[in-house]
């Protein structure tokens, strides 16, 4: 099958994930993998993203040819209470995150200098902060949603290794949305 | 005079674990599966030549290979 423009923006996930090491403001362009696959699905009523668009999931894939078990993903996993539950737990921790940006905003806090891993494990990430032209918030909000982008990233690659590639794609709280969307907009196929 | 029983083999998609996530699009060769409404992968029988390239990429494996009499 011809490739196609669209096949090669795992390159375009790569990027990003790299710039958060050199500028974390650059955590800010994460939000179109936000917003990009709501827009499709909530107007062009589609799972377009994930199914060509989703650099996230064709990284994993390429990565996953070469490095992953390939076996079927746990029974639990798939089931939709697991499915809901995580994305009920993520809109948790991302609201939580909009929260400390709120604070730092506020002057309530001090500006952290972290990446949170798995929501538990804050690594020091000092040298990607540069300053900001704007309010310190603005680089909390940054660190804050480079922490979940991480997060998911890591997440992905240990399931692509005990499972399949694109295992993360079970799970992951934009498919679940996104399908939850579509669902709701164009009733049951 | 017996007449001959044909099998066919045919993707089956379970489609209340169906994720959508559209990874057997990519590797159908005859484009006989489509996600339907961004809610669920669907089959066309008619097109599926039962190769199962679908159900091994399924990153969920909610896909089968069943076997029909034709």
């Amino acid at each position: 099958m011809k490739k196609k423009w669209y096949d090669y923006l795992w390159i375009l996930s790569l990027t990003y994930l790299i710039l958060g090491f050199f500028n974390i403001l650059f955590a800010w362009l994460g939000l179109l993998c936000f917003f990009i696959p709501l827009l499709i699905s909530a107007i062009g009523g589609s799972k377009a993203y994930c199914n060509r668009y989703c650099g996230r999931g064709q990284l994993l894939g390429l990565l996953g040819k070469r490095f992953s078990r390939k076996r079927d993903i746990p029974k639990w996993m798939k089931h939709k209470a697991f499915r809901y539950g995580f994305l009920a737990f993520f809109f948790t921790m991302f609201f939580l995150m909009l929260w400390n940006t709120y604070l730092v905003f506020a002057g309530a806090r001090e500006l952290g200098q972290v990446v949170t891993l798995l929501w538990t494990f804050k690594l020091p990430w000092h040298w990607a902060y540069h300053g900001t032209l704007f309010h310190p918030g603005v680089a909390q909000f940054a660190f804050g949603f480079y922490s979940v982008m991480l997060t998911s990233t890591v997440l992905g690659l240990i399931t692509m290794l005990l499972f399949k590639p694109r295992s993360w794609c079970v799970y992951c709280p934009m498919g679940t949305m996104t399908q939850l969307i579509c669902r709701a907009r164009n009733g049951k196929p | 005079m017996g007449t001959a029983v044909r099998k066919k083999r045919t993707a089956r998609v379970d489609s209340s674990s169906c994720v959508a996530c559209g990874c057997c699009v990519k590797v159908c060769p005859k484009a006989a599966i489509q996600i339907v409404k961004g809610v669920v992968a669907r089959v066309n029988p008619e097109t599926c030549i039962g190769c199962g390239k679908c159900a091994r990429e399924c990153p969920a494996s909610v896909i089968a290979l069943e076997e029909a009499v034709v």
